[in-house]
């Protein structure tokens, strides 16, 4: 049951995966690349996550915390370089 | 039973992380695009992260290092939004209906 759940949860979180480099590659704006990067970060998290159910292992979830932290981080400064031309003023 | 409840999470999960990606794709233009992934993929992430959390409680422990993604995910999805659309704004980003304050630049 478990087992057939998260098979079937990561070929959606795997789809979602390719849908989201897609709109990465044909993006007509600069914003729409980045939004696509930030939904890429968020669905590479839920990617972890259903890994570290699958082996049973919390090593996943610093993986998790980090990737969450620095996704922000780089979305932040990349619209803060669109806005103002430089992120640290 | 509480095998049934995980699974139920996981695939609701991980259904409204697919729809937030559907409509990153198939929306017409940026400012709607901009409301799949902020509010679908989040709430997905946050069934998966409950199946989690659901999961590693069953198995010994009380493991609560999940609502730390939750809290910190559910409080900056907000502000990359507000960024990405002020980012928008600015560079004047294609829409479908008029934005306020743009009539001046149309002839």
């Amino acid at each position: 049951m478990l087992a057939n759940a998260i098979l079937i949860a990561l070929s959606l979180v795997i789809l979602a995966l390719v849908l989201n480099i897609w709109r990465v590659v044909i993006g007509p704006d600069i914003t729409d690349r980045i939004l696509a990067l930030d939904t890429l970060y968020i669905n590479s998290i839920a990617l972890l996550v259903l890994l570290g159910i699958h082996m049973a292992s919390s090593v996943y979830f610093e993986a998790a915390l980090l990737i969450a932290m620095i996704g922000f981080i780089g979305t932040a400064a990349l619209c803060k370089y669109l806005l103002r031309g430089d992120i640290i003023e | 039973m509480l095998d049934i409840i995980i699974s139920i999470f996981l695939v609701l999960g991980a259904g409204f992380a697919l729809v937030g990606s559907i409509g990153l794709v198939r929306l017409p233009d940026f400012y709607t695009r901009l409301h799949g992934p902020t509010k679908a993929t989040t709430l997905g992430l946050g069934g998966l992260l409950i199946a989690s959390m659901i999961y590693f409680s069953s198995r010994g422990d009380v493991s609560l290092h999940e609502l730390l993604v939750t809290l910190f995910l559910f409080m900056t999805a907000p502000v990359s939004a507000h960024l990405l659309a002020k980012a928008a704004l600015h560079l004047r980003v294609r829409s479908e209906i008029d934005l306020p304050g743009d009539e001046q630049s149309k002839p």
